[in-house]
């Protein structure tokens, strides 16, 4: 059972489970009394099958395309992207993706090389669930999320960049 | 220049409470060495062959005489006494202690300094012209528009983790580029369109190192305004599809290859049709806000000094030297552009003691309204000094070691800190920098030669600009021995080229010889008004190539 980190940086538990892409000529093993998150182009592919399921959700990998949920992501109540290694930057370009562009409302989650320093910036970029490396101190994210009060920059936390605010 | 207003200052403080955080969790060992790793590059902080190494911000090389105080204070308090201006307008601290690092930072953000961004796989500092705002063939000040690039650039939250790092450079000037634009990620030349608009030409994918390449332009005319939302498009395209397997393929350049300049351009103009109306983009308020702070200083209504300077010039040959080789016409009259070198021979290029930074600073306070600017040449620029204090400077500054009238001479040299200090080079650059200045050292002789841009980088990584000097000159290592590989042929300038390399590398004690010969073949070949660039690129490398391995 994962510990969620909230943007407020409290942390609570749930019971989403990762589905691995299954390996070739396999199919997908979802568990039976797990809500699950699978591979999202799987999830298309089984779309009359999976759509409108509470318990399904999706996961994006760092070098997938989020546009193959353009339309749809609202049907999904739980959306992660991996971050296979922290230095892997390209999962936030498609967080702000999911939120800015194809409008995504429900959960955010960000899955994989998870940590402490990493939390400001998906937070920023519209993550609103953080499951951190098991190995990191939790009790940290808070203060981690939270070092800054405000950015320079619009980002999916705010369509406001400071010289819009300084203008006003 | 820019002022921080309260939302800089607080950043600039979270920053360095965060910075000491992160420092502390690596001390105690909750960070492994690979993920403080980027954390301290963010920070500008290297660990190097014989200590941790600082590279501190200049945006775009600008710096007031309270900064330099504060740098020379640090210098003294926290390292042994000096700092080196960098190939990008930066500075950096050689000795620093890790643990000492948060208190530096704090020191700096006390000025309005910070580190922020000088290294990593992030967006850099941007740098421009020295002569910016005071040269008169300038299509607008690009100082506003780096500021605002800075700003959009800073803690931005999609790009600190891209493929490579990412260098973006400001041009304004029609005639001259001095910025290097063409070898950046991306290089921006300020341009009017046919009514008379302000824009920018865009090019992406230039850079050094590994595998050089001059940027192509992929939009002859971004409007002023759209700026920042163009850069995000062009960082988001780099960000998704820059290749992450491969450290030495991993530069915007080689994608912009791999799709063709317009292939890649049409990912950028569909990524940007998404976010150009976002309010990402600026307005006109803005911009003005940002440029007011670029105002002219206070000038006086003079006339140029011309009998005076011709006076001088005729009494004082070391004068009219000077005057000629690093003294630039500056926009106002009886105003002038000089520029303090750094390239004493004995001294490592860029170089320069906790005095010699306070001397600087008062040199500013005194002569140019206690501004300076660092040139991506490793000098120092005092962009507004009244004609008739000239000869006054000039007297002031030559005991200092900062009058060498050797302003783009050969002996003006680009050079990297190379092995001496570098834990990434392959060989040390400063020695050879030194021999050559021994060889040349007859002024007069360096004049008739002209502009001559020699530059030494101790490895490919080439910090010292190697590809696109005249003569550029790149420590390799040989079973273990040092060894320098000589390119000619390039250029920084609006004429950007990529040298071609001469043939097998020499050792270090051959290099002055060396260099030697490829200006005698310059001299025996060239035409009355030919510079050595001009001569070379008439006649190609062969005449070179049959002198030296003769």
């Amino acid at each position: 059972m994962p510990n969620v980190i909230s943007p407020d940086g409290s942390i609570r538990q749930d019971n989403w489970v990762v589905v691995p892409r299954p390996a070739e000529g396999e199919s997908l093993d979802i568990p039976a009394d797990h809500p699950a998150l699978i591979p999202a182009d799987l999830w298309l592919a089984g779309y009359e099958h999976f759509t409108g399921r509470k318990d399904i959700g999706v996961w994006f990998d760092s070098h997938d395309e989020p546009e193959i949920l353009e339309g749809h992501v609202n049907e999904l109540p739980v959306i992660a992207v991996n971050f296979p290694k922290f230095s892997d930057g390209r999962g936030y370009s498609i967080g702000r993706l999911l939120r800015e562009r194809f409008g995504y409302k429900n959960e955010l989650r960000a899955i994989g090389d998870v940590l402490l320093d990493q939390l400001q910036f998906m937070k920023r970029c519209g993550f609103d669930a953080y499951v951190l490396r098991a190995d990191k101190d939790i009790t940290k994210a808070q203060k981690c999320l939270n070092f800054f009060s405000q950015g320079y920059q619009a980002a999916t936390d705010t369509d406001i960049p400071l010289f819009r605010r300084r203008a006003s | 220049m820019y002022v921080y207003d309260e939302h800089d200052r607080q950043m600039a403080a979270e920053r360095v409470a965060q910075f000491r955080d992160q420092t502390e969790r690596a001390l105690a060992g909750e960070l492994a060495e690979d993920e403080f790793l980027p954390l301290r590059l963010q920070n500008g902080l290297y660990v190097q062959r014989l200590a941790p190494m600082l590279r501190i911000c200049v945006p775009y090389g600008m710096m007031r005489s309270d900064q330099l105080r504060r740098l020379a204070r640090i210098t003294r308090d926290y390292d042994k006494g000096y700092a080196h201006f960098t190939t990008r307008q930066n500075v950096q601290l050689n000795w620093p202690a890790l643990e000492d690092v948060p208190d530096i930072l704090a020191e700096l953000a006390e000025v309005e300094m910070h580190a922020n961004q000088t290294s990593g796989n992030c967006i850099r500092n941007t740098t421009t012209d020295q002569f910016s705002g005071v040269q008169s063939d300038e299509i607008a000040d690009p100082r506003p528009y780096c500021e605002i690039i800075r700003q959009w650039s800073t803690f931005h939250p999609e790009f600190a983790f891209l493929p490579r790092k990412f260098k973006v450079a400001v041009n304004a000037s029609e005639h001259t580029d001095r910025a290097a634009i063409q070898v950046h990620d991306i290089g921006l030349q300020m341009v009017r369109n046919e009514a008379g608009e302000l824009g920018f030409r865009v090019h992406v994918g230039g850079g050094l190192g590994r595998t050089p390449m001059v940027g192509p332009v992929i939009r002859e005319f971004l409007p002023e305004l759209d700026l920042l939302t163009y850069l995000e498009a062009v960082l988001r395209v780099y960000n998704r599809y820059g290749r992450r397997d491969n450290k030495f393929k991993a530069r915007i350049k080689i994608l912009v290859k791999a799709l063709t300049p317009e292939g890649f351009a049409e990912k950028v103009e569909a990524e940007w049709q998404h976010i150009k109306d976002s309010p990402t983009r600026l307005t006109p308020d803005a911009v003005q806000r940002i440029q007011a702070y670029f105002t002219e200083p206070d000038y006086a209504a003079l006339e140029n000094a011309t009998d005076l300077l011709g006076s001088q010039r005729f009494e004082n040959r070391g004068f009219d030297q000077w005057l000629t080789h690093n003294v630039d016409t500056h926009k106002k009259p009886g105003y002038a552009i000089v520029t303090l070198t750094m390239k004493k021979t004995g001294t490592p290029p860029g170089d320069v003691s906790d005095k010699q930074l306070e001397q600087i600073a008062d040199l500013a306070d005194e002569f140019s309204f206690g501004e300076i600017r660092v040139t991506h040449q490793q000098n120092v620029v005092l962009a507004d000094v009244r004609q008739d204090r000239l000869f006054e400077l000039w007297q002031a500054i030559t005991p200092m070691g900062f009058g060498t009238a050797n302003l783009n001479t050969l002996t003006d040299v680009i050079c990297c800190p190379g092995g001496d200090y570098c834990a990434l080079a392959n060989a040390k650059s400063i020695p050879v920098a030194e021999a050559i200045q021994r060889q040349f050292d007859d002024l007069d002789y360096l004049y008739d030669l002209g502009n001559i841009d020699l530059n030494i980088s101790g490895c490919m990584n080439a910090c010292g600009h190697h590809h696109v000097g005249n003569i550029g000159v790149l420590g390799v290592d040989k079973k273990g021995e040092e060894f320098y590989q000589i390119s000619l042929g390039g250029s920084s300038h609006h004429d950007a080229s990529i040298g071609k390399i001469l043939g097998p590398s020499f050792a270090r004690d051959e290099m002055p010889q060396v260099i030697s010969k490829i200006i005698d073949v310059y001299v025996d070949k060239r035409t009355e008004e030919e510079t050595f660039l001009d001569t070379y690129r008439r006649v190609g490398i062969d005449p070179f190539k049959e002198r030296v391995y003769a």
